[in-house]
């Protein structure tokens, strides 16, 4: 994974961390990787996986089990409002961008069919 | 695992007139890695001597767990130097069998399991060894060892980029949470994301000492870029 060393990686971990989780490559329930293994994997220090890792604890889309380690929530819910944020927060992003640009509601509309048929 | 591993208060080393090291005073604690991040010449290798019991006169006073600087210390210390510290007439396994008679805390088959991921051969001369390889080589024998402290100078300098990769991926793989890594580096970019915190000297002093993403999120920039605002040269 590519950082941008300017703001803390550990928070730019916990985005990729949820990205793995909505696209079902960390599924409901699934263990996790140990911290070594992430810090590898990731090629950062285990201190900042481990951030990472407890703040998805606290935020409830991560739970441990004091002997075997650490799992992807069983909380449906949560993980479909996980979801339902990171399509609002791209929709969000989209609609500035192209309001910036002078856009109204119509054109963006009719512009979004314009593209998804592209594809 | 939060205990002092190095204790510095108030340590200054001068050479005759010049002045190396100036009234420098930190502290790392353990199980975290550290960068030690300034110039050529900004003191950095004086002060890692210091630690590691290789440069016993100085001023101040320096502590390794508790350990005043002498042979307890050294023992406790495991140190990567800038220049390969081995004759070049050794093989591979004549190193091993060195470190293995020298230090109680030698871990062998770490040791073949490292070298075996460098793709080392154990029959290999250090002289026909390229750079990369004998970084790599030095810094398995140095990584092998159950040391409490381990301080490498410069163990991606003089490297290809992909080595650097295979080198800090071995340094992450290996790191053992009751050790303590003191790097000196002055190739920040490749580095500053397996830090915990950094220390920047400048012409023997500490000017910046602190927890990597705290100064992250404090002052926006990456240490690669805090590095050079804080040592820009102004010619004019």
């Amino acid at each position: 994974m590519v950082f941008d060393a300017n703001t803390p990686i550990y928070l730019q971990i916990m985005d990729d961390f949820k990205k793995r989780m909505i696209k079902g490559e960390w599924d409901a329930t699934a263990k996790i990787a140990s911290v070594r293994e992430l810090a590898v994997d990731y090629g950062v220090n285990p201190n900042t996986i481990q951030r990472a890792l407890s703040e998805l604890e606290r935020e409830g889309l991560v739970y441990s089990e004091r002997t075997s380690g650490r799992y992807v929530s069983k909380d449906v819910q949560r993980m479909m409002q996980l979801k339902e944020d990171y399509a609002n927060d791209a929709l969000d992003h989209c609609i500035e961008v192209l309001q910036e640009l002078n856009y109204d509601k119509d054109t963006m509309l009719a512009k979004m069919e314009e593209r998804l048929k592209h594809e | 695992m939060s205990d002092i591993i190095v204790d510095v208060k108030g340590l200054s080393k001068h050479y005759g007139k010049h002045q190396v090291l100036k009234d420098v005073s930190f502290q790392c604690k353990g199980g975290e890695i550290i960068g030690l991040l300034g110039p050529n010449g900004s003191g950095k290798t004086t002060l890692i001597k210091i630690i590691s019991g290789l440069i016993t006169a100085y001023e101040g006073e320096v502590a390794i767990c508790g350990e005043r600087i002498g042979a307890a210390s050294k023992n406790m210390v495991s140190y990567l130097p800038d220049e390969p510290p081995f004759a070049a007439w050794m093989k591979v396994k004549d190193v091993i069998n060195l470190y293995l008679e020298m230090y109680a805390d030698f871990d062998l088959e770490r040791c073949l399991s490292m070298l075996k991921r460098f793709q080392i051969d154990a029959s290999s001369r250090i002289k026909t060894m390229s750079k990369g390889t004998r970084e790599k080589f030095t810094l398995a024998m140095v990584m092998a060892r159950h040391a409490r402290l381990l301080v490498l100078d410069e163990p991606i300098g003089g490297v290809d980029p992909a080595a650097r990769e295979v080198i800090l991926d071995m340094i992450l793989h290996n790191y053992q949470s009751d050790q303590t890594l003191l790097i000196a580096t002055h190739l920040i970019a490749d580095i500053e994301r397996i830090f915990d915190s950094v220390l920047f000297i400048k012409e023997g002093e500490i000017i910046v000492n602190g927890n990597v993403e705290e100064l992250r999120s404090q002052t926006q920039k990456s240490m690669d870029e805090l590095f050079k605002d804080k040592f820009r040269y102004h010619p004019f």
